[in-house]
């Protein structure tokens, strides 16, 4: 076999494979905020909302969960114009991220809503705390905490999964590896490259979300 | 132009979900065999042993899919096999399953009490035969809810594929719609059949892991 292995392109790549590494880790941002946030409205809304409303969530859980997230990115980034909402890439694939993660996160902040024990909601209330009060002081805080493993577990796998937007020209960590391969006819080195930065980026992902979790809620994630 | 009629559209997704339907059960039957390889390494008391199967998990969980086709894709004529998207897909996916279902299953060895191999021991059992009489078939059993939701994601990881050419669901879609412009409908319709193909399987593990919590 005549192939030989030739990394010597990478000296002059590595500032365009950190720029697609930046547009990553600011994507996951955004939709680690965005997506935790909703969740909590979305698991708040099934367990206390008004009936239709509990329906409407239950149906958008199931949806998004038993459909790829290729085909939701597509429906969004291709689908919506139709009906006359026109996003950019980058807008698109945060909306897209932030409503496929919002699908599991609401089960998984909902099991940490039950998990909080009934007292402590009458205690608050007997306290004098108003119920939103009660919610995000006290219940929330404690639901936070017991769900925060299962939480990093979801932004880690979301941060993997955002590969697949690539496919709507974001540029972005895959993005670039698919430039850099057209140019330097290496694919499969530039893919390995990019592989590994992924893998840091994860392994580094969890270990930041592991110490931040401990500085910030005390959380005991392991 | 070709006209394409609504029905002309669903027949052809219909048409191209089998493909779907044949890349899941393969990448599904194949990622069991290589899991279980993976397992007994994952379980082996050599710390060495343990310690490859361990790696070799952390790193199908730490890249995306996707990095893991295109490195098969691009990877494997380097070796000298002439390669075409379907093999790519399937090899690429068997090994992404493996990586999981191995997970999967060594927590559900791990949850058995230590007494099942004493017991299998003092039968006289030797080890493989402890594996096979005493620990997988309680170890399967205890993990089969997690074990059809991966299924689910498996289904769904399928439409990767489509970006590196496998004829799937989605790569026929995106032509489909390239010919009529009418991604709404089109988009709609594959999400539809993902739906009804995972939906049953998501309730299914659902009431798996409702038996098993009583």
């Amino acid at each position: 076999m005549g192939y030989s292995l030739d990394f010597g392109w990478l000296a002059g790549a590595a500032g365009v494979i950190a720029r697609g590494a930046a547009m990553t880790l600011l994507l996951i941002a955004v939709t680690t905020l965005a997506g935790t946030f909703l969740s909590i409205l979305g698991a708040a809304g099934k367990r206390n909302g008004p009936k239709p409303l509990q329906v409407a969530i239950g149906v958008y859980v199931e949806v998004m969960r038993n459909t790829p997230f290729l085909v939701q990115l597509f429906f969004i980034f291709f689908g919506l114009p139709s009906l006359g909402v026109r996003l950019d890439p980058i807008l698109a694939a945060m909306l897209a991220m932030t409503l496929n993660m919002a699908a599991y996160t609401i089960e998984i902040v909902g099991a940490g809503l039950d998990a909080v024990p009934r007292g402590q909601t009458e205690a608050a209330l007997a306290l004098g705390l108003r119920p939103r009060q009660v919610f995000v002081k006290i219940v929330l805080p404690q639901a936070l905490k017991v769900i925060y493993p299962a939480l990093t577990s979801q932004i880690v796998i979301m941060m993997l999964e955002s590969a697949v937007v690539s496919q709507i020209a974001v540029r972005e960590l895959t993005y670039e590896a698919d430039m850099l391969q057209a140019r330097t006819f290496r694919a499969f080195e530039t893919y390995f490259v990019v592989t590994m930065v992924y893998l840091g980026l994860s392994m580094g992902l969890r270990r930041l979300l592991v110490s931040g979790g401990r500085r910030v809620l005390g959380a005991g994630v392991s | 132009m070709i006209e394409f009629t609504f029905w002309d559209i669903v027949r052809n997704l219909l048409l191209a979900a089998r493909w779907t339907v044949l890349l899941s059960l393969a990448a599904f039957i194949g990622g069991a065999l290589v899991g279980l390889i993976v397992l007994f390494f994952r379980i082996a008391k050599n710390k060495w042993v343990k310690r490859i199967a361990s790696g070799y998990i952390a790193l199908f969980q730490g890249t995306p899919l996707l990095m893991q086709l295109f490195l098969m894709f691009f990877g494997l004529p380097m070796l000298g096999l002439r390669i075409e998207p379907w093999t790519a897909a399937v090899l690429g996916l068997t090994f992404f399953a493996s990586a999981y279902l191995a997970e999967i299953w060594r927590s559900g060895v791990d949850a058995l009490p230590r007494g099942q191999w004493d017991a299998g021991a003092s039968l006289g059992l030797h080890y493989l035969q402890e594996l096979r009489l005493i620990i997988l078939p309680q170890a399967f059993a205890i993990t089969r809810a997690p074990t059809v939701g991966f299924l689910v994601q498996l289904i769904k990881s399928t439409a990767l594929t489509s970006i590196i050419g496998f004829e799937e669901l989605v790569r026929t879609s995106n032509a489909i719609n390239n010919a009529t412009f009418e991604p709404f409908k089109v988009y709609g319709l594959v999400a539809l059949i993902f739906f009804v193909m995972c939906f049953p399987l998501t309730q299914y593990a659902r009431r798996l892991e409702r038996r098993a919590a009583h």
